[in-house]
């Protein structure tokens, strides 16, 4: 396989160093009108009137439309697959604007205007007079009798509640001589912040309704869009050009029907609605903050006897993905660490904040954060070592899933940890951090992870492909999964240069552009699933093209199919190695021909009805300033088995952006939310605290490479892992250095000072309790 | 009401001039009026970086920088660096080989400000070099890559110097 397993250069690398890359902002003219959203400035209540009249009075503007004026149809955002089974399907709990405003940003009212000025100043110029309601921002307390109801269907603001029981839990604890470890752990609401804001524009050609979208899933949006505005989904067409970042926030439908309703409303012009950062903070989504308890009752040798889990998942005002993220994570519970006793129920709770949807690890980084934190305290109540405690309770090789017929085919926990270790002198370290005194101390740590590829048996999995041979004997590729910045479209190039037989992957033309009237139909960039699933597509594809290349060549040739085969972009003769004609030749002869000629192509679809784990670690190293309260990440690796590498440079720079996000995540990131008003507090790039240039160490990527048995090119899930294990192994390294165990993200100097305080490590005579 | 005012400056080697908004940014004057599609826009309030132009071969936020005040400024847009035979800037190509660029919106305004730095090659240690990188805001590759992409500009640079 000449290409694949090469870092070759990303398709896209040059356009996209000369500033040529169009995004949808680059494309969108310049006589657009300009949308503006309103926003809810309570956290619960009834709209009562809309006062628009200083506003219409304000030159530039088109029209205003409010919560009265939207059609009056409830529709689902999540990025799912639809499904034919309607106990299935998506809830659908929205409108494009709400008369009833469940968290403080809800969207109220839009103005169409000239231009951005006289759409912000409208914006700002409308009144809005409400019907307050109390509100309730935590889970726990919106489960309680009494408590403010955000959506009359779910009673106690419970969206959905599951549950796993596995043998006897309340039987299993009985046993004598258990230790019983009882802890809670807590993880904030955080962010996409991909650099690009989320960002439509929608006008009306030929009747029907055109949206150009910044998002990850172009064949999804075309159908909640027809489902919002209650039109054929044939009359609706979603175009997606490069976009500046997703990681989750764009696996939704954010306002691309409301941006096509507005456009509808003002004749079918041209409508853009760009999003300004402070309201992709708050009005777009967030990862689901979490509450979780475990209690694990253990054997003094070291043995799980019973395991229960409660978790508690914050899904703001409307059901976005919902109750499929905490599911995740609890689904990783009773496998990680295989136990025959186990009680788990996950909870996933309305409440009045922003809406919670899917986020770069989908549920898995809040899991890993309380599961590998419980972990280390399980050990340290046992007095045993953590790694070895590891490499003997975590998931066996042979493991089967009864539910996803996952298994577990290699030894990829140990191998990924040994390479850690290595990497980090981590034992040597351990030994050497255990007895500090002293006000900066340092410590190591380390977190593997769960993780599996894509969403079967959950959910429809299938993806399409397209090829065309051109005149010159390059193809042309298309399929229905998207580049969303992960490199994507390389490895596709890669996977169908090997596929057909060409010389270079460069010889394979992706359309990179989706188009919902153009590309075959593909669910999207997701659950890390596209290199898994696409490349079966891909391959099933590529053989097709090239067996009517090969039928083609036979004519040609007068030789049986048998004996011939494309290698390196040539017709090969197998049995002399006889190289009869470039494939270009055959290419032109194809189109051009006075006795036969016919337009080379090849589509097919693959539906997968399989999944891969994709499982690894990472490591850290820390110094902690005690009277700062202050930690500083000095070293860390994080080590993933993905299977085969299709492009190793691309796979290495995945790694690297997912643990940059699972260290903000760790350290800083995290969404307030005033306890009085409900409003968000830090929603800008100052007060929230992404990662900058200064906030890392070298990011250490390494791999295992054990070929996935059930992948078309032996690849599995790369993109979200790597967020996943990163906080629990930097919080384990803070418990290494200080002896304290921090269970609430992000460990920022507030939490870790009042913990050291807790603690006794500091001893601050002004502080007050609470 | 809206106000408008003659620019005249020289944009990426050429004297150029246009009528604008007074109220105006850089960055929308570069985008709508010239169709510099490399100014992207990621806040709008001088946070992310995205933006960034030179401005007499300063590197600055061109969303927080009027257009009127470009008025007799050099500036360079990345879409300046191409050579006129289409040929890329050494900075550019590092970033093509270390594979810093993923989803690419944050990357104009990286290479700009390398630019900058690299103007005048000095053996700047890794921390420096962290520093002066850091009024950009990359969510896609944790920084790593755009790091070494500019360091292996920089060792060829001070190589090439010594030679
Ligand atoms: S757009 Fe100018 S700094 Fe963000
Ligand atoms: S490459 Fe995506 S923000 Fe930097």
């Amino acid at each position: 396989m000449p290409n694949v397993g090469k870092s070759v250069t990303r398709v896209d690398a040059f356009d996209k160093v000369t500033g040529r890359a169009q995004y949808t902002d680059d494309r969108c003219p310049n006589s657009a009108l300009v949308a503006r959203v309103v926003h809810s400035t309570i956290a619960h209540g009834y709209v009562k009137s809309v006062d628009t009249s200083e506003a219409e009075k304000i030159p530039g503007v088109v029209r205003i439309f409010t919560c009265f004026d939207v059609p009056d149809i409830k529709f689902p955002t999540a990025g799912h697959p639809w499904s034919v089974e309607e106990a299935h399907q998506d809830v659908a709990d929205r409108r494009m604007l709400n008369r009833h405003v469940r968290y403080y940003g809800d969207d109220i009212a839009a103005v169409v205007a000239e231009d951005e000025v006289a759409a912000a100043q409208a914006a700002r110029a409308i009144k809005v007079e409400y019907d307050p309601l109390p509100f309730v921002l935590d889970p726990i307390e919106a489960t309680k009798e009494g408590a403010p109801l955000l959506h009359k269907e779910y009673p106690n603001n419970i969206l959905k509640h599951t549950s796993i029981r596995q043998g006897d839990y309340a039987a299993a604890i009985q046993e004598p001589g258990l230790i019983c470890v009882d802890k809670w752990y807590e993880t904030p609401t955080v962010q996409h912040c991909h650099i690009e804001n989320f960002i439509c524009y929608a006008y009306e050609e030929n009747g029907r309704i055109v949206v150009i979208s910044s998002t990850q899933i172009p064949h999804i949006v075309r159908r909640t869009v027809g489902q919002a505005l209650g039109i054929p989904w044939g009359k609706v067409r979603i175009v997606k050009p490069y976009i500046g970042g997703g990681f989750g926030n764009k696996q939704d439908t954010l306002y691309e029907p409301l941006c096509a309703w507005l456009s509808m409303q003002v004749g079918g012009r041209t409508v853009k609605l760009d999003v300004p950062r402070e309201d992709t903070f708050v009005s777009n989504r967030v990862r689901h903050a979490e509450k979780i308890h475990i209690i694990s009752w253990v054997r003094p040798d070291g043995t799980y006897a019973a395991r229960k889990l409660v978790m508690y998942s914050n899904q703001g005002a409307y059901a976005s993905h919902g109750h499929s993220i905490v599911a995740k994570g609890m689904g990783a519970f009773p496998q990680m660490y295989p136990c025959p006793n186990v009680e788990c129920d996950s909870y996933t709770v309305y409440t009045n904040r922003s809406v919670a949807g899917a986020m770069r690890g989908y549920g898995i980084p809040q899991a890993m954060f309380a599961f590998e934190s419980h972990t280390e305290d399980v050990c340290r109540r046992l007095g045993c070592d953590s790694l070895a405690f590891r490499r003997k309770n975590l998931m066996p090789v042979g493991f089967v899933d009864p539910f996803s017929k996952n298994e577990n085919y290699y030894d990829s926990y140990n191998q990924c940890l040994d390479k850690a270790i290595a990497y980090m002198d981590y034992e040597r370290k351990r030994a050497e951090y255990a007895n500090q005194t002293g006000p900066v101390r340092k410590g190591i740590g380390l977190a593997p992870f769960w993780y599996n590829t894509a969403v079967w048996p959950i959910s429809l999995e299938h993806s399409s492909c397209r090829m065309v041979l051109n005149q010159d004997g390059s193809i042309q590729l298309q399929v229905g999964e998207t580049e969303i910045g992960q490199g994507a479209d390389t490895a596709y190039a890669q996977m169908a240069a090997d596929t057909v037989g060409l010389a270079d992957y460069t010889s394979v033309h992706v359309q990179s552009c989706q188009d919902t009237d153009i590309t075959p139909f593909g669910l999207g960039a997701y659950a890390s699933r596209q290199t898994y699933t696409c490349g079966f597509a891909i391959r099933q594809t590529g053989l097709l093209l090239k067996e009517k290349i090969l039928a083609y060549a036979s004519e040609m040739t007068r030789m049986p199919v048998y004996n011939l085969d494309l290698v390196d972009s040539n017709i090969v003769r197998v049995t002399d190695g006889r190289v009869m004609m470039p494939l270009a030749d055959l290419a032109v002869e194809s189109f051009y021909s006075l006795t036969h000629s016919v337009h080379i192509t090849a589509e097919s679809t693959y539906q997968i009805k399989s999944n891969a784990y994709s499982f690894g670690c990472c490591c850290a190293e820390v110094e902690v300033d005690i009277p700062l309260a202050k930690v500083k990440l000095t070293k860390i690796i994080n080590v993933h088995d993905c299977g085969t590498l299709i492009n190793p440079a691309l796979a290495e720079a995945q790694v690297h952006g997912g643990m940059s996000m699972g260290i903000g995540f760790a350290l800083s990131e995290q969404l307030l939310y005033d306890g009085k008003t409900g409003r968000a507090l830090n929603n800008n790039l100052l007060d929230y605290k992404l990662s900058t240039f200064m906030d890392h160490p070298h990011l250490e990527a390494q791999f295992v490479e054990n070929p996935e048995p059930t992948s078309a090119f032996g690849t599995k899930a790369l993109g979200e892992p790597p967020t996943c294990p990163v906080a629990p192994a930097i919080r384990n390294a803070i418990l290494n250095a200080t002896g304290v165990e921090v269970d609430t993200l992000p460990m920022t100097p507030h939490t870790l000072y009042r913990r050291f305080c807790e603690e006794g490590l500091i001893q601050d005579p002004w502080r007050k309790e609470g | 009401m809206k106000q408008f005012k003659q620019v005249t400056f020289r944009l990426n080697g050429k004297e150029v001039s246009c009528v604008v908004d007074v109220r105006s940014s850089l960055t929308d004057m570069l985008r709508n009026q010239f169709g510099l599609t490399s100014v992207k826009k990621g806040c709008e309030v001088g946070e992310c970086g995205a933006c960034t132009v030179l401005i007499n071969k300063e590197a600055f936020n061109s969303c927080i920088y009027l257009a009127v005040w470009a008025e007799g400024k050099d500036i360079l847009t990345l879409e300046g660096l191409m050579g006129p035979n289409g040929e890329l800037s050494d900075i550019q190509q590092a970033f093509m080989e270390e594979a810093a660029v993923q989803c690419g919106f944050c990357t104009p305004g990286f290479i700009l400000t390398a630019y900058e730095i690299l103007e005048e090659p000095r053996d700047y240690t890794d921390d420096e070099l962290r520093k002066l990188l850091s009024g950009h805001l990359c969510r896609c590759t944790g920084y790593e890559n755009i790091l070494r992409a500019v360091k292996k500009v920089l060792r060829q640079r001070l190589e090439a110097a010594k030679a």
